[in-house]
């Protein structure tokens, strides 16, 4: 009976995560209460300033007497600018004084919808709830002016936080409006009128993100700059290959070191891993440094478990072995084997990459203040309800006793959508009770990541005379993010990023994919499987254009064809589109074709002639339904070093709220991008991670970073969607292809710097 | 027992000598502005002026520090006005998540102080050391050169 209620439990702990927690695909990410504009009544996890303000129409907005507009931003912060673009829209459609507006960090909460900060959907599924909060204010805002000045309300306008009556001159600030508007039902959003384009004051323009001066100062509060009144301080010791628990310890040294009180051994966890903390030995002290130096003096023997069977070498080959192998197909178009039948030129390729780390530079940490049976934790979280999950069912307890407060994130990339480092914090202070911060070292970081997963992708075309495809096959082995949450294989959405959904218009389509075992925590990263097989994707196309002796861009263009609308449904995909309604977000051929344009003419391509070491690639790739062409220029010295002077960005992510954060992040994307490209490797050896610290792990330094980067946009009018993500694929294969371009050397594995140039 | 100066004001430390200034400035003093990254002086997110020179902070320990002159990015403006620096950043937008700018900022000053008119390759050379894995590089450049002029 225990048994099976446990395992009850576990299901629909796993329930919860994968509906909630995971990077997943939700038909309803915004519950309609929301739309509703019901205030949520009572069953608040954290009441915000927006919730106790005289006036608040919605979850996200609130308004008080004195003028002031708390915004809630339910999604968290790690360097798109989210938590200032969703206040932005609905301080527009409000028409408020952006100087009288504060912006709050929401707790972990449903009622806010999902709070998943990932997948490069925060605009695509908010923007129009924030939109509808800002509306709903305004027009509650000029029914109140109505009563008060005894006027109609058609004759009333709003603008910069005042409620106008042109024929009489009078205005009232929206303040002394509160009052008598908070007395006023809700409207229903079927009601509302929302602000035309040509009024936007807000969206669409730069404006500085709200904590860029607390930011420059040092203030910015991250995860790691919480403390709390009697907090102790925990570093801990995981077992080093994943599964492993202690077979024995010897802590008398450890607990000789001053400032360090005891240790606790956290237990290791049950299938599957999920979120859950990987267990070790935790040490305790009264400073993050005695906790470090007691650390290396723990004695842990441990029992490894079957993966210490894990090391890349052998690992690679077989994963090379098994891409090479038939596997079951994804996606059907026409039929790939009777026109391979027929003979003819083909051309096939096989590409690698290994796996990598996040590496944000804030290392996980969290603070945990856990009694009589509730939880408090503050943490640099992109999944604060993730929180609210695994905290829950690591103290037993239910989620909604567990508050989640978000601080900044000092960088995520997908790493701290997995609050393991919260549980462990969790589980210690329920121990000790009272308030314990866990701080995990750089090493600790790297070591025990939810990987990006190392992946083979092979590809295989016959062409016709001028070069292009009849047929084309191509199939992807990865280390599956399945295994993390105990599926036997990858999950459907792993095929569908840039594997099942490739756009170039070849009459007879197959993509296959096998699984392969995962060995450590593989999760996502930033743009997630769409890196493997946008590399390989691109790449291919561009030797099919050099096979053919054809210009790149002209080649892409011709086998991207005239442009349309795909029907993945009729080619046997159920495809999951990033959680988007693929009626509103289709995988629109025309648009790549554009980005590709536009990036050919930003470029100057074909202008200059390569030679001389120098080099240009160019890509574009459909991710997150946001549309990016990059063009990547190198020089590569004569001792074979790459140098990139200069990438060109081209996106099209629909109607753009904040123009300098979504060109930040296309600069950002593009130097990961290529930072990825040219150093990113983590391997193991018997289970255990070989890289260290950024010595091991090697990411971009500026001395290596591409030197320029310009972006550009694609006004489309499309409705918005995300940009997080979408810059990142598309650098890689272009990077390669630049490479060709200066040396007619084809790097098919990565890291690039592992193939000698002369 | 170390007596060293921070941020301006006199201090008695008398903890563990090898214990880093990145743990005493961020735990015992909660100048939080100090970031840590690696604690192995690999990304320079740590990174302080010790008599005017940008050190990292989690490389220096308390026993070395006996009569030194400790400045964090939490007094780098000082009486409320901007170092010309932190102006420049906020004129570029050079931030994203901003973890690691407290450390670029402190080595973008030091660089200044020490070569008041950089080229790239100097800017390039004297911050290689700081990573920032949101990949702001070219903000931070373009932000050098315009507090360069600013401090001419």
């Amino acid at each position: 009976m225990i048994i099976e209620n446990i395992s009850l439990n576990r299901r629909q702990f796993l329930g919860g995560i994968l509906s909630t927690g995971a990077f997943v695909v939700a038909s309803r990410l915004v519950p309609d209460e929301l739309f509703a504009q019901a205030p949520a009544s009572g069953a608040a996890v954290f009441n915000t300033k927006a919730d106790t303000a005289a006036l608040h129409p919605s979850v996200y907005l609130g308004i008080e007497p004195d003028g002031t507009v708390f915004i809630v931003t339910h999604r968290s912060e790690m360097g798109t600018g989210i938590r200032t673009s969703l206040p932005l829209v609905a301080a527009d459609e409000l028409d408020a004084d952006w100087s009288r507006c504060r912006i709050e960090q929401g707790v972990g909460d449903p009622r806010y919808g999902d709070q998943n900060t990932d997948g490069s959907r925060s605009i695509r599924d908010f923007y129009d709830a924030f939109r509808v909060a800002g509306a709903s204010a305004k027009s509650m805002l000029i029914s109140a002016a109505a009563t008060q000045l005894n006027v109609a309300a058609s004759e009333l306008t709003a603008s910069n936080h005042e409620v106008v009556h042109a024929k009489s001159g009078k205005k009232v600030g929206y303040g002394a409006l509160v009052p008598t508007a908070a007395k006023l039902p809700v409207p229903k959003k079927e009601t509302l009128t929302y602000k035309p384009k040509t009024s936007w004051k807000f969206v669409g323009k730069e404006r500085p993100i709200y904590d860029l001066n607390n930011i420059a100062t040092g203030k910015a509060e991250f995860g790691l700059d919480v403390y709390r009144e009697g907090m102790v301080f925990a570093s801990v010791e995981h077992p080093p290959v994943v599964g492993g628990t202690v077979k024995s310890l010897d802590d008398k040294a450890a607990l000789a070191v001053k400032g360090v009180s005891l240790t606790v051994t956290i237990d290791a966890p049950k299938p599957p891993l999920l979120f859950q903390t990987l267990g070790g030995v935790a040490v305790i002290g009264n400073s993050t440094w005695a906790t470090f130096q007691g650390r290396k003096q723990l004695k842990v023997e441990w029992n490894d478990g079957p993966h210490a069977s894990f090391t890349s070498e052998p690992f690679k080959a077989a994963m090379i072995a098994k891409v090479k192998q038939p596997a079951k197909p994804a996606r059907n178009l026409g039929n790939v084997d009777a026109e391979f039948a027929k003979g003819g030129k083909i051309l096939e390729a096989l590409y690698y990459t290994p796996m990598a780390a996040h590496a944000a530079m804030e290392p996980p940490a969290a603070v945990a203040d856990v009694r009589n049976g509730k939880a408090e934790i503050w943490c640099p979280t992109q999944n604060p309800q993730a929180v609210q999950e695994t905290v829950g069912a690591a103290l037993g307890i239910d989620k909604k006793n567990v508050v989640c407060h978000v601080t900044l994130l000092g960088g995520g990339f997908g790493r701290k959508s997995k609050p393991d480092y919260a549980a462990e914090a969790a589980i210690l202070s329920k121990k000790l009770g009272k308030p314990v911060k866990v701080v995990w070292t750089r090493e600790d970081d790297i070591h025990h990541d939810f990987y990006h997963a190392g992946a083979a992708v092979y590809h295989k075309a016959v062409v016709d005379a001028k070069g292009k495809p009849t047929a084309w096959l191509h199939r992807s082995v990865f280390q599956p993010i399945g295994s993390t949450f105990g599926a036997p294989g990858p999950m459907p959405f792993e095929l569908d990023l840039g594997l099942n959904d490739v756009a170039y218009d070849v009459p007879n389509i197959r993509a296959e994919n096998a699984g392969a075992d995962a060995h450590v925590r593989i999760g996502w990263f930033r743009a997630v499987t769409n890196n493997f097989h946008a590399f390989a994707q691109h790449s291919f196309v561009d030797e099919l254009a050099h096979a053919a002796n054809r210009d790149s861009l002209e080649f892409m263009l011709d086998m991207l064809g005239p442009g349309k609308v795909i029907d993945l449904k009729a080619q046997g995909v159920d495809y999951s589109n990033y959680g988007a309604d693929i009626a509103k977000y289709p995988v629109d051929s025309r648009r790549l074709r554009k980005v590709l344009e536009v990036a050919g003419e930003k470029s100057n391509w074909g202008k200059k002639k390569p030679g001389s070491g120098w080099g240009i690639g160019i890509a574009a790739h459909r991710s997150f339904n946001t549309y990016v062409a990059s063009v990547v220029e190198v020089e590569v010295d004569a001792q074979g070093r790459v140098r990139i002077p200069r990438i060109d960005q081209v996106a099209d992510p629909g109607v753009v709220i904040n123009p300098d954060r979504v060109r930040s992040q296309l600069e950002g994307a593009a130097v990961m991008g290529a930072g990825l490209a040219m150093f990113g490797e983590i391997t193991a050896t018997n289970g255990r991670i070989d890289q260290k610290n950024f010595d091991g792990f090697r990411v971009a330094r500026m001395n290596d970073a591409p030197v320029q980067v310009n972006v550009h946009f694609v006004e489309s009018g499309n409705l918005p969607t995300g940009v997080g993500e979408p810059g990142v694929p598309p650098v890689i294969a272009a990077l390669a292809n630049a490479i060709y371009s200066a040396t007619g050397k084809r790097i098919r594995e990565m890291p690039f710097s592992k193939t000698k140039l002369v | 027992m170390v007596n060293l100066t921070v941020n301006g004001k006199a201090r008695m430390y008398d903890g563990d000598p090898d214990m880093p200034l990145l743990w005493y400035v961020r735990d015992d003093l909660r100048l939080t502005g100090t970031r840590f990254g690696c604690g192995a002086g690999l990304c320079g997110a740590c990174t302080v002026h010790v008599n005017g020179q940008a050190v990292r902070s989690c490389q220096t320990k308390m026993s070395t520090l006996a009569g030194k002159t400790v400045l964090t990015i939490d007094a780098l403006s000082a009486n409320g006005a901007l170092h010309p620096v932190q102006k420049a950043w906020v004129t570029h937008n050079v931030p994203q998540c901003g973890y690691c700018q407290s450390g670029q900022i402190m080595s973008a000053a030091a660089l200044l102080k020490a070569t008041p008119n950089p080229t790239d390759a100097d800017i390039d050379r004297a911050m290689a050391g700081n990573i920032c894995r949101c990949g702001t590089y070219q903000r931070i450049r373009a932000a050098i050169h315009t507090a360069a002029k600013e401090r001419a």
